[in-house]
């Protein structure tokens, strides 16, 4: 069995599991409303740091207990899985937009486009990320647009490094010499020849970012400067779980699960896009 | 051409920590909300607020403020923390020690990990111990710092509490310290009960930033230690009689490093960069903690201070790398 096959075939019920995964999620966020069994923001302080259901003093219907509050965590999980989606997909695909788009300018063209977008990079790449995006939040003010739209500002040179530099060695390939003897103009080129050939990195790049928007998302929203305090979001609750951690440790072990279970399976899939289309293992 | 290639990289580096200066300079300007208003209690005269504003210079034009601000920080003044009333260097220098020690015992953990399980990797190639290790590595590297930080809560401060989960010292101890860098100072005064105490509360906020690194270190390490044990001279040296282990560590490993170095450097960065959630995280008294603190009271000044003594910490790593792996690298030393 050569290298490929076998590195698929070790893919293959890992890619599975994590597509199972993210489905789930994303079916339980969508219809939030039909699937959480109680209301995610009713407080009830009878009910506080009720424990899960397999515990003594758990309560039925509160599957997976209470936080401090008397608010039901499973519900708070499923309706928090709503935002950290949004997040995903928007902000993932607003920095893959950007990014790509100046990665092939640069990639392509080359000359003082490409040096005036590298030394933006370098500049953006001198940033903690981190304290990025909350000086982003913190300026734009919290709330979801203002989220995608600081993770969207920061990571756009992840995509744009990667797509530059595949490019710029596509420009070199013969079909791009003879697309250009066919008389193609060069924007023709760029867009017609060269962007279907870098258009898998950035798919798995889509992917592997959706999974780092996730976890900025709930970055933020654990320093309290996501969405609106009311609304949970993972983070949020995993605040509250870091808080109570020593009266209810379930606070904190649940959206944890959750959000590594949804960032280990996106970037599973963005592996295993990389390897399905890496050239030198295809 | 050593010299060439450190003065090219000297100067793109300012060209970098420029940039880097506008842009925060921008983005803080842009911030809705009166960071003056927030100083004063209800009540206080236009005049007040007008005298205010003169004093930090919020009266003038933004590009005149910019150059203001920019020629202070040029003469090592970056002006006066809003919030905390004090100088922003003497701030911003009384809590770099601790991120750096975090940041440095960090990275030597992530090294010793990511070594040994490439070493162990490449010993046991093509069976069952190096797919574990593929395994277990692309799964660390997939979790990110603030993840492991809060199962290593959960681990080690909850459910087996051995090490301590917040702060950077006992606040009960007495410290004699004459700096910030206590866990140097502690090991050089011999005062080995305080450096356990250090190392203690140090030891999960490092191994969170460590394991992505590490996870990284091994991946790499394992891939190049493979290629070069295919290589002749390694060949001969197991037909010599040495054990596989001990062929990997006089052998191979001292040329399969350069690649990693390189990868190191980089990461070392963003390893960097994850302080800043993890000692929130862990309540540790750093650089990134204030950062927070900062954006949270819209303190300007010292925001402007931290991002760029951040910025000016990662080029003066990349010029470090990059001057290391020159000097290392035969075919560039001699070109």
């Amino acid at each position: 069995m050569d290298e490929a096959s076998v590195a698929r075939g070790g893919l293959a019920p890992r890619l599975w599991l994590a597509g199972g995964w993210l489905l789930l999620a994303l079916v339980a966020a969508i219809f939030a409303p039909l699937i959480a069994p109680q209301d995610p923001l009713a407080q009830d302080l009878m009910l506080e740091r009720l424990p899960p259901f397999w515990l003594d003093g758990a309560e039925p219907g509160y599957w997976l207990g209470t936080d401090s509050l008397g608010r039901d965590l499973l519900s708070r999980l499923i309706f928090g899985g709503r935002i950290a989606f949004i997040v995903a997909f928007a902000a993932a695909t607003s920095a893959c937009l950007l990014g790509s788009a100046l990665g092939l300018i640069a990639g392509y063209f080359g000359g003082w486009p490409d040096r005036i977008i590298s030394r933006i990079v370098d500049v953006w790449m001198a940033f903690p990320p981190v304290l990025f995006a909350i000086l982003l939040v913190a300026v734009l003010g919290t709330g979801l647009s203002s989220v995608i739209l600081a993770i969207a500002i920061i990571d756009w040179t992840r995509f744009c490094r990667v797509i530059r530099a595949e490019a710029m060695s596509q420009a070199r390939m013969d079909y791009v010499e003879s697309a250009r003897i066919a008389g193609y103009g060069r924007m023709g080129i760029m867009l017609r020849e060269v962007l279907p050939n870098v258009l898998p990195s950035v798919v798995a790049l889509l992917s592997l970012e959706m999974g780092i928007a996730v976890i900025v998302e709930a970055i933020l929203s654990f320093v309290n400067l996501s969405i609106s305090t009311d609304d949970p979001t993972w983070g949020s609750i995993i605040a509250e779980g870091r808080l109570s951690i020593h009266q209810a440790w379930w606070v904190l072990v649940f959206p944890l699960i959750t959000l590594i279970l949804t960032v280990l399976s996106f970037s599973q899939f963005g592996e295993a896009l990389k390897a399905r289309f890496d050239p030198v293992l295809r | 051409m050593l010299l060439q290639r450190f003065l090219v990289r000297l100067l793109t580096m300012l060209v970098t920590l420029f940039g880097v200066a506008i842009v925060v300079f921008v983005v803080i300007r842009v911030a809705p909300g009166d960071p003056i208003a927030m100083m004063l209690p209800p009540g206080a005269s236009d005049d007040d607020i007008a005298r205010l504003r003169a004093l930090y210079g919020l009266d003038k034009s933004i590009v005149q403020q910019f150059f203001i601000w920019l020629g202070g920080v040029l003469h090592g003044n970056f002006g006066t923390s809003i919030s905390l009333r004090q100088d922003v260097l003497g701030l911003v220098f009384n809590r770099l020690p601790a991120t750096l020690e975090l940041a440095t015992v960090a990275l030597l953990m992530a090294i010793a990990i990511g070594t040994t399980a490439a070493i162990l990797g490449a010993r046991s190639r093509g069976t069952a111990i190096e797919a574990g290790i593929d395994v277990a590595s692309g799964a660390t590297l997939s979790i990110p710092d603030f993840l492991w930080g809060l199962v290593l809560i959960l681990l080690f401060g909850v459910l087996v509490p051995v090490f301590d989960i917040s702060g950077r010292v006992s606040p009960q101890l007495d410290l004699p310290f004459a700096t910030q860098f206590y866990l140097v100072e502690s090991i050089l005064r011999l005062r080995f009960d305080l450096t356990w105490d250090l190392l203690k509360h140090m030891l999960m906020p490092a191994v969170a930033l460590a394991l992505p690194l590490a996870a990284i270190i091994a991946q790499l390490l394992k891939q190049s230690l493979k290629e070069v044990l295919d290589l002749d001279y390694v060949v001969l040296a197991r037909v010599k009689g040495f054990s596989e282990t001990q062929v990997i560590l006089r052998e191979a490993l001292k040329n399969a490093a350069l690649p990693t170095l390189t990868l190191v450097g980089v990461q070392f960065t963003f390893l960097i960069g994850g302080t800043v959630i993890v000692e929130r995280l862990f309540s540790y008294e750093g650089l990134g903690n204030m950062a927070i603190d900062a954006v949270i009271n819209r303190d300007l000044p010292l925001i402007q201070g931290i991002v760029l003594v951040f910025a000016l910490l990662f080029v003066l790593i990349n010029l470090a790398v990059d001057m290391m792996y020159a000097l290392l690298n035969p075919r560039l030393r001699h070109g």
